[in-house]
Parts: C-alpha cells; structure tokens; sequence
C-alpha cells in the first residue's frame, strides 16, 4: 500500500517489518516521532523511554547482546550524551544487528547547535547509512541491519530534520521475523578490558576496511546518469536540494558514506572537469576526497557553512547570483510561554526578587523572553545545576541567593540528579527548582521516569524529587504549587535566604494537558484596574494593554481559574472569573 | 501537468489548522497518484507562533521545501504571515489570503497597510475572509477549511476529489460544516 510517512514514521515501520525486538529513546526533536510510532506496533516490538540517551543506548546494546535487532534514536545532542556506549561499542552489533538512529537539526529549529553527526560515524569507526527519502528511511534501515549482522558492527542511520518531519510516499511490506540468536558468554568482545580492546581495535580496523570495499558497489551508492559534462556528489536531503539546483546533473548519491567508498568517487570525479560537492553544514564527503589527492571539486569554498540548505541556496552558491528574493520586515511572532503554563509563576517570582537564574533545555526556556527575563545560562540538558554551584564557588557563598538552577522534570530525571548529589556532596548553597509539569512537555508530552506511565502504556513506579533529595544530602526538599503566586514567592525567598542548598518542586501540569480543567477566560474590572502593569509583567499572551493602557483579557486564550495567576498579582482585585449573571 | 512540479506553500499562526489543510491537499495529490512531498518543523511550542507547511507535488518530486521565488500559490491564513512568506512566491504567482489579523504577542496594535504591502509585491492577490465565511459554515475553526477551498480552486482537481479527502480526515460530526466551509471557500475565489 502506497502511504504518506514522515522519515521518523518510516523509522518505525523499518524497524516493524525488520523482524526489530527492542527499541529505545529519550525524546528529541526532530527524533521524538520514532518511538511515537513503533509504539503502534508493541505487540511485535518491546519500546521505552530511557532517561536519557545514554541509558537508552546501554538498554539497546544489552538487546543486542540478548540477540535480537536493536534501534536506538536519539536527536543530534543526544548522541554526545551516549558518546561514551558510543565509542567503545564499535565492537558490538554481531549477536542482534543495531542500529543507532541520529536526527540531526541543521538550521536549529529547535535545538542549541548543528553540529553534523556524520563524523560520529567517522570517529567512532562504524558504518553510516544517509536516505534521502523516507521510502529509503524504510528500504535503508533493512540493509543497515544486515550490515550490523554481517560485519559485526553498529550502524549509524542519520536523519536530519527535513527527513524527518517531511512526508513522502512510501511502499510498505509486511514484517519479516528474524531468528533471535542465541546468548552465550564470551568476554573476548563484550568486556573491554585493555587485552581485549587491543585486539579488537585491530579487528576494527580490518573490519572498516571490508565495509569499505562492500560500500564500493553498494547499491546504496549509486550514479545517476545525466548530462555528462556536470558531475555532482551529494548524500541525505543535500542530494534532493541538488537534484533540483542541477536538474540535468550526472550524480553520485551516496547511501553508505561511510567507510567512504573512495575508489568509486575517484572514478566518479575522473569523468568530470569539475565535480560539484553539495553538503548542508559539514564538507564531511569533501574531507575524504581532498584527503585522497582528488583536487578537481568545488565544496565548501562555495556553500555556507551555517543553516539549511534549500535549492535556491546549492544554486545560487555555485552561480554565485542572490535570487533569495527581498523579505519584508514583519513583527517577529516568537514562541512564548502557552497561557496557563505553570512555569509562568517561577520566572515572575525571580523576575520581581532581582534573582537570575542557570537554567536548562525546556519550554521554561522559554522565560529568557521578555517581560520574564528571568535566565541568565542555558547551555545543554543537565547544566543549570553545574553552572550555579560554579558561579557560586567562583563569586562565593552569597551569590547563591542571587543564583538559583531551574530544570524541568524530564530534564532533571535525564542529567539533573548527579548535579543535584554534586551540590549537596560539595556544600553549596544552590537552590535547585524542579520546575514538575509532570511530562516532557517541550517535545509533545512524553512520559519519563516522574510520570508513572511507560511508552507502552502501563502504570510504574514513579520517582519522588523530595525522597531522593533527602537521600543525596539536600536537607531542605519541598514541593510548592506553582499555581500559588504567594507560596511560589515564599519558598524562593526562604531558599535563597538560606546557607544551605534546597530543592523546591514546583508542581503544577503542563497546561495543554489540563485542558479539561480550563475554566471560562478571566474578566477585568476595567473601571477598578489601574493599569500599573503587574499583569503583564506575567508575559501571558492572553493579557494586553487597551487604549487606555489598561489590562483586557483575550477570551480565546484565557485558561480561567486553573492559572489565575494574574488575579492574584493584581493589588486591586480587579481580575476575577466573570460574573454567571 | 506532466514533469512540472505545482508548489503550494501554506502558512498562518499556530492553533489554526494549517496542517490539516496541508494534509488534506497531500492526500488529494496521493490519490491521484502523483509524487507528492510535503514538509513541516514539529518542535518548539507552535502556540501563537507563525506556522508553514510547503506542499510540493507533480510526476517526481526531489526537495521536499519550496524555495524562494517557487510557489505556484502562497495560501496565508493570516494576513501578516502573507507578507512575512511574500518571497517564497514565484514571479506570476498567486496569493490567496484570509483577511483575518491576529495581533501577535506582545504587540499592542496590529501594523498598518499590509494589504498595500502583500499586493505591491503580489498583484495577483487575493483576499476574503475566512473566518466569517468559517462562521457562516457553522463553525469558527473551519477557517482552514474556507482557505482550502480557496486554493483548491486553482489546482485542477475535482471538486469530489476534494470532498472525499476532507470527509475522510475530518471528525465525523464535522463532516457537514466542514463541506459547507470548503463550497464557501471555493465559491468565494471563483465568482
């Protein structure tokens, strides 16, 4: 049956009619999607959410090593968060073929580098696979298996957001078992202590080289026959921006870039005067050709090396003409916090006590807009508790209650809770908030291990902030109700104010997954209000400035009585549900 | 349309239904069995946030993005995002807008003279609105179904071909509003 999938729908159904056992995640955008859907399929396929990606990378591993095909998905970041599995697991994949899913996010769209996975494959020794499409999603991700089980190896499939978001047709099959094989010991590969990871670096080495002759006439590696003056080499959804720049082109696609097959490109590039190497973000296949003495390409000197490429970009970069068109400056439409969000209450409170903030990866990113303006440092998952306990041995004791870490739950369960025993165990003084809407809620509502939920749908246990602060040393644990504008000030003041570090849980669910405790929008007694503008401090883009500067509420946004943040800022108790009369 | 590509690139402010009608758009090209891509950015919180979704279809599509200076149609559910997206629309392109303004957060007034703007760049340029042709349907969230029949009116395909797809992606006890919606939409660009 012919279907529309995204790529990380193709994923899914790859890893269904693979005869795939075992899959694992923490969500990422543009990855979150992957395990979305082989969820569809869980009576066929066991999945999870890990905490985070090195876990899932270690739970995936451990399948394979149980003999069965394995898939972990990551976004780009999450890949340096298994870097470690990573690079020592280039000696695993032969007992159930794995495979490691990167989605990468050239043009950030909601990610805090570009960085280009591909050399992840490179440095970590293993193979890697680029579709371009998300019918190649699906027919790739089965010889990506075949190559894990044949050579003995992990196998690095990369998607890039394009791939993964955009829906293209696909052809689907039927699933295909495959025999699960054996476990029996054999420490010679599966424990890496230096007399065995001597050897197998040699054997790596070796093995890199039969992939590559393998990759030589691969069919994933493929000359698309065209006009035989223009020669083009590209790989993943740089070759469909290419084919579209140059459509009369004669091309060299490459599926399986890695061990890069260099004999077929030198052949390739022998054929042209010139050969056009088109690449978003990194000039990897560029670095492999130069290396091999090839000098008749044009790559990088042309293309940018920052954002997405598109058509338009690959044509004008070799034309060297700008016919990106004029734009118009229009008002910026940014991502805000939704109304009703239960972080509003932290940054306001910040906002108005003069304190900044360390913060982390989530919608309460979200609280460095104005009017919040309430975090000082977001650097990666886990960072904001690191970062306060650094400020403070740095500027001292006392700067701690200028300085407080806000992490969200997922984030917090991901890579807080080392730094969380590191504060305690080093005496600092940091007041670490656990902003707790009880979901990852940045990726699209994804339980996590302080849900009670797993991927599957069964109810588990579910981790207590309080109990596990208490255990790391941190003496002074409360939960407060983000909602109450006065308990949220009361207990920043009271933490900060102390020599001793404490964790305040803010608790209050994600607002679009509260939607049946919405009430009717919030009114303003517009003769009482006396436009002094603490409302709007809030940053709710439900509330606004009328003509005579003073607060009106937007009926479609307002969430009512389940926020009521703003009415309880106002001084003049002229917010209030609407009258029923 | 042999080997030409028709390029469609939809946009508006997150909450009004922009995927929906790219969706359906999609399913109508995939049924006739054309090569079809159709590409989207999930991610950051969409609320209130400006939304695109390009729709690329013909006998063999390769990018899934429109570029700039490529849209046969640019259908703006919101008239600012119109003039945001202006440059993605290809030398004697269309613009389909739905006159309906959504000041965005933070903004106290919305700008001035957009409609100036849009058609100084886009001459063939279209407004109508949505929202009350929506309401007139029986409901306000059909807007995106109103724009749907707008733009559908210049693709080339038939009107039950259109009318199937919708009924199959819209919740049943909406099918009716939403039909109505898209004969209105329609209606209002063909007159």
């Amino acid at each position: 049956m012919r279907v529309l999938l995204s790529g990380n729908e193709a994923v899914a159904r790859g890893c269904y009619e693979h005869g795939v056992k075992v899959a694992t995640a923490y969500p990422g955008t543009p990855s979150t999607e992957i395990l979305e859907n082989v969820v569809k399929y869980k009576d066929d396929i066991y999945c999870q959410w890990s905490p985070n990606e090195k876990v899932a990378f270690e739970v995936a591993m451990g399948a394979s090593f149980g003999g069965v095909r394995t898939l972990v998905a990551m976004k780009h970041v999450g890949l340096n968060v298994a870097a470690d599995p990573l690079m020592t697991s280039t000696s695993v994949g032969g007992d159930g073929g794995f495979v490691i899913v990167t989605a990468d996010d050239p043009g950030m769209h909601s990610s805090q580098n570009e960085q280009d996975n591909r050399y992840y494959a490179k440095f970590a020794k293993i193979p890697l696979i680029e579709p371009s499409d998300s019918q190649e999603v699906l027919d790739f991700l089965g010889t990506a298996y075949e190559i894990s089980e044949q050579f003995g190896t992990p196998v690095l499939f990369r998607l890039t957001t394009r791939l993964s978001h955009a829906k293209t047709p696909v052809e689907m099959g039927t699933r295909t078992e495959v025999a699960q094989k054996e476990y029996v010991k054999d420490t010679s590969f599966r424990v890496v202590i230096p007399a065995h990871a001597r050897k197998l670096h040699v054997k790596v080495e070796k093995r890199l080289e039969s992939i590559r002759e393998y990759a030589e006439t691969s069919p994933l590696n493929k000359v698309i026959e065209g006009d035989p003056k223009v020669g083009v080499i590209s790989s993943g959804i740089s070759y469909q921006y290419a084919h579209d720049a140059f459509p009369e082109a004669t091309f060299l696609k490459l599926g399986l870039s890695y061990p890069f097959p260099i004999e077929l490109a030198r052949k390739f590039c022998a054929r042209f005067e010139t050969v056009y190497v088109v690449e978003e973000n990194e000039p990897f296949i560029e670095e492999f050709l130069r290396y091999a003495g090839i000098t008749n390409i044009i790559g990088r000197e042309k293309s940018p090396a920052c954002g997405e490429l598109n058509q338009r970009i690959v044509r004008d970069s070799i034309s060297g003409e700008d016919t990106a068109g004029e734009k118009t400056s229009v008002s910026p439409r940014p991502p805000v916090l939704c109304p009703g969000c239960p972080h509003r209450s932290t940054f306001y409170t910040l906002n108005r006590l003069k304190i900044g903030s360390t913060s982390d990866i989530g919608c309460y990113t979200l609280g460095v807009m104005p009017p919040l303006e309430g975090i000082d440092t977001c650097i990666c998952m886990g960072a904001s508790i690191g970062n306060s306990l650094g400020m403070e041995k740095a500027i001292g004791k006392e700067f701690a209650k200028k300085m407080v870490a806000v992490i969200g739950d997922s984030t917090f369960v991901h890579s807080g809770m080392t730094g969380l025993a590191d504060v305690a165990y080093n005496k600092g003084a940091t007041t670490v908030i656990v902003v707790d809407n009880s979901i990852t809620a940045m990726t699209g509502h994804q339980d996590h291990a302080g849900t009670g939920t797993t991927l599957m749908g069964e109810s588990t246990t579910k981790l207590d902030y309080i109990k596990l602060a208490e255990s790391v040393g941190v003496k002074d644990a409360r939960r407060v109700n983000a909602f109450d504008m006065e308990a949220v000030k009361t207990a920043i003041k009271e933490a900060t104010g102390s020599d001793e570090a404490t964790l305040l849980v803010m608790e209050g669910p994600c607002a679009l997954q509260a939607r049946s405790q919405w009430g009717p929008a919030l009114v303003v007694d517009s003769e009482m209000c006396t436009a002094c503008g603490l409302c709007l401090r809030l940053g709710c883009p439900a509330i606004s400035k009328d003509e005579n500067g003073k607060a009106t509420i937007n009926p479609l946004f307002c969430v009512g009585e389940f926020c009521s943040m703003c009415a309880q800022v106002c001084p003049v108790d002229c917010i209030a549900v609407p009258d029923k009369s | 349309m042999a080997n030409k590509t028709t390029d469609v690139f939809i946009c508006g402010v997150g909450g009004q239904g922009i995927l929906l009608a790219s969706e359906i758009l999609s399913d109508v090209a995939l049924a006739k069995g054309l090569d079809i891509k159709k590409s989207e950015v999930h991610g950051m919180a969409q609320r209130g946030g400006s939304v695109v979704s390009h729709v690329r279809f013909g006998e063999t599509i390769y990018s899934p993005v429109i570029a700039e200076g490529e849209a046969d149609i640019l259908a703006s559910f919101e008239k600012m995002e119109a003039l945001r997206w202006i440059q993605f629309v290809k030398p004697g392109g269309k613009v389909i807008v739905n006159s309906q303004e959504i000041v965005p957060s933070g903004m106290e007034t919305y700008p001035p003279a957009i409609d100036r703007k849009i058609t100084e760049r886009v001459p063939d340029t279209m407004f109508i609105d949505a929202l009350k042709l929506a309401k007139e349907a029986g409901h306000l969230r059909a807007v995106n179904i109103v724009m749907l029949g707008a733009f559908s009116h210049f693709l080339g395909f038939s009107e039950d071909e259109w009318k199937s797809a919708i009924k199959a992606r819209v919740p049943e006890k909406t099918i009716e509003i939403n039909l109505k919606a898209f004969e209105l939409g329609r209606a209002a660009v063909s007159g």
